[in-house]
């Protein structure tokens, strides 16, 4: 009757408030010598010299009064920007640590997947980290012998579940590891992000896994991402948060125009006035002062649509024959792929430099990125000149309707032109 | 649904006062801390050349260590009782106990990855670390005991037979005194980092001040104010306890178990009301 408004997560006016800066002196001279500053009036010793007085004991709320309530059934995906609060949200709905003000009440039992594979000890076999996984996250020792041969299956590891976990892949460590908390047998799930692991392969798995839990096992989600592709993909409600507070609680494609709106201001533009190059680019002849994208963000670029930047570099003085590398990245930095211009010319000062990029060939995933100005010696002899990173950007398809499988056609990050069809030869 | 909704359902909110133990949590954890004591056992010795042995070698040689400095070069007496076997019941027996503290000390600076990233009940981890030092413990006394019914065959020693299941007990009032003592430095150290490095030092010196490598009947011969200093610590009573029980030698009297578990009681008690408040927001602060 009432069966879908069961509540599983309730969080009442709930505040986290850290200190900032030193935390006590860290021993007991430090604190003993504050204590007595303290009760004598003068001027606290451990105080860091040039500090304003004021400012000491001075708290940063993490949360200031979040409230909302959770339903079974909901995928809810929470976004925001750096350090608006999510993972200390995160942290206290998991239990991790306890909330300064308001309360939290949780109907259900709780798999925390802040991060996968806590405990796993390299020395132990897949088996033994299985069993002691399982434990940590809650299990009993004879819910994970029941659950076993599932865990094993889908991690993929196979035969190398009696081998110690040094001896592993890192692939093969997140993959079992995540296969772990996947099958606790729990009504609500915490995720922070723990679907960027694996290959692109497993993370589709994973994603069809956390999908099927959500949408046919009634289970309630909770996840926090910065891809906003899945959680497009995997939510249906979306709560973003910003310096501690809800600023929406709604449909998932508002909340993330409201986020990605409130991101542009400062995402779309990237100053390198100030960077401090690598010790091998310190010839300063040519500088890459700052790049402005035409996209009002560059957390989640559409595929379809040309990617436009205007890159201001200073020289030293004129030059020919400079060429500009854009290098794409994944996310632990291996390169993917590299786009080049050749024969710019540089004048001495200011120069700007209006590019486009065709990205479509990129798969939608997060990607890391660097230019790199390069000159071309007489000999073809390519010396490169300045180097910086670039922007992390997601690409993004746009679907027309969500399926509950996981249907794409093409995996890892580049995708091919589609191949054609011969005629038959007569 | 609603019967789930009882059976599940949790609260958390701010940590305020002296906390609770759920006691009843605890006991649903109980795989995770033989997960934990066993993870201890499979790790500690990989990749080492005499692997389990290990734990036979190190209190045979600091016996061997207290026969020389102490027996032979100072002279201590041993009320009897062969040096080897003396200093080896010592050894072993107050090892269980430094183990304890040292490791147990530990817990919160060491495991703060874990802690940080998934609940489970903090107490888990010192208890399944007491558990370990025991098994170590155990192993060592076996050692002993075969040594002991050596010396037995001799008629060097005269075991109190009749009083040697008692021992199960003294372990345990000797384990749960060293939790207390654990607990609560590991409490402190979560503030006060150079706490670790005094306890390491503590231990000792605390050793000298219990009859490990000397008799009680040594001391008592000496000085009245140093035989009541002795009285005084916990540890003497378990220590005399044990040769009395295995060497039929040792000062044991009522007093002195009475003070011992009184210790034993309120230390844990401190303990484990500091540690479940410091459990609760430690991560913030480590």
């Amino acid at each position: 009757m009432q069966q879908q408004k069961d509540i599983m997560i309730r969080v009442r006016n709930v505040k986290k408030k850290y200190k900032i800066g030193q935390i006590g002196g860290g021993t007991l001279r430090g604190d003993l010598q504050s204590w007595w500053a303290r009760k004598c009036g003068k001027e606290d010793p451990n105080t860091l010299i040039g500090t304003d007085q004021r400012l000491v004991g001075t708290t940063f709320m993490a949360l200031n009064g979040v409230s909302f309530e959770v339903y079974k059934g909901e995928a809810v995906g929470i976004i925001g920007s750096n350090g608006a609060g999510k993972s200390t949200l995160l942290k206290l709905l998991t239990h991790v640590t306890a909330p300064t003000e308001g309360d939290i009440d949780l109907y259900g039992r709780v798999a925390s997947m802040l991060e996968v594979g806590t405990g796993f000890h390299p020395e132990m076999t897949g088996r033994e980290n299985v069993y002691l996984n399982g434990a940590i996250l809650g299990m009993t020792r004879a819910e994970i012998d029941a659950k076993m041969s599932e865990i094993i299956e889908f991690s993929e590891v196979g035969d190398f579940i009696d081998t110690p976990v040094k001896r592993y892949s890192s692939g093969m460590y997140v993959k079992l590891a995540f296969s772990v908390a996947a099958h606790l047998d729990s009504e609500i799930m915490i995720m922070d992000e723990v679907l960027a692991v694996g290959d692109m392969k497993f993370q589709k798995k994973c994603l069809g896994k956390m999908r099927q839990a959500a949408r046919r096992d009634g289970k309630t989600v909770l996840y926090v991402s910065h891809n906003m592709a899945t959680i497009r993909d995997l939510c249906d409600r979306c709560i973003v948060l910003d310096q501690g507070k809800i600023i929406f609680d709604g449909d998932v494609d508002t909340g993330i125009a409201l986020y990605l709106a409130a991101k542009a201001q400062s995402g779309n533009f990237l100053d390198y006035s100030d960077y401090k190059r690598e010790s091998w680019c310190q010839c300063d002849d040519l500088r890459i002062r700052n790049v402005r994208f035409g996209a009002e963000s560059i957390e989640a670029l559409e595929r379809s649509e040309p990617v436009r930047l205007e890159m201001t570099v200073d020289a030293r003085k004129s030059t020919d024959s400079i060429g500009l590398r854009f290098e794409v990245r994944d996310e632990v930095g291996a390169p993917l792929a590299t786009s080049c211009l050749y024969g710019l010319r540089m004048n001495a000062g200011e120069n700007h430099l209006n590019v486009e990029y065709d990205l479509s060939m990129l798969s939608p995933a997060q990607y890391n990125t660097y230019f790199t100005l390069f000159a071309i010696g007489e000999g073809g002899g390519h010396s490169d000149e300045d180097c910086v990173p670039g922007p992390r950007f997601g690409m993004v398809d746009t679907y027309s309707d969500k399926q509950i499988e996981w249907n794409a056609r093409h995996w890892g990050f580049i995708q091919l032109p589609d191949a054609k069809l011969l005629p038959e030869q007569e | 649904m609603e019967q789930m909704q009882k059976q599940y359902h949790v609260h958390y909110s701010p940590a305020k006062g002296w906390a609770r133990v759920d006691f009843h949590e605890l006991w649903r954890y109980k795989d995770l801390i033989w997960l934990f004591v066993k993870r201890d056992f499979t790790v500690m010795y990989k990749q080492t050349v005499l692997g389990p042995a290990w734990v036979l070698i190190n209190p045979i040689l600091s016996a061997a260590m207290y026969t020389v400095m102490f027996g032979v070069i100072a002279g201590l007496s041993t009320d009897g009782v062969p040096q080897t076997l003396f200093y080896l019941a010592g050894s072993a027996l107050w090892g269980f106990f430094a183990a304890c503290i040292n490791k147990i000390s530990a817990t919160f600076t060491s495991n703060s990855a874990i802690f940080s990233k998934v609940y489970f009940p903090r107490l888990a981890m010192p208890i399944s670390t007491m558990l370990s030092a025991l098994i170590n413990f155990l192993l060592q006394f076996a050692m002993f005991f075969i040594m002991l019914l050596y010396y037995v065959a001799k008629g060097e020693v005269q075991p109190n037979w009749a009083m040697v299941p008692l021992t199960v007990l003294l372990l345990v009032q000797v384990g749960l005194l060293g939790l207390g003592c654990g607990i609560i430095v590991s409490s402190l150290t979560t503030r006060y980092r150079d706490l670790m490095v005094v306890v390491t030092f503590g231990v000792q010196l605390w050793m000298y001040g219990t009859p490990v490598v000397y008799p009680l009947s040594m001391v008592s011969g000496m000085s009245r104010v140093l035989y009541a200093a002795m009285l005084f610590n916990p540890m003497t009573a378990p220590m005399e306890s044990f040769r009395y029980i295995f060497f039929g030698s040792g000062q044991v009297d009522l007093l002195m178990w009475v003070i011992s578990i009184l210790w034993t009681f309120a230390l844990l008690a401190v303990g484990l009301s500091l540690f479940s408040k410091v459990e609760k927001t430690f991560v913030d602060t480590v």
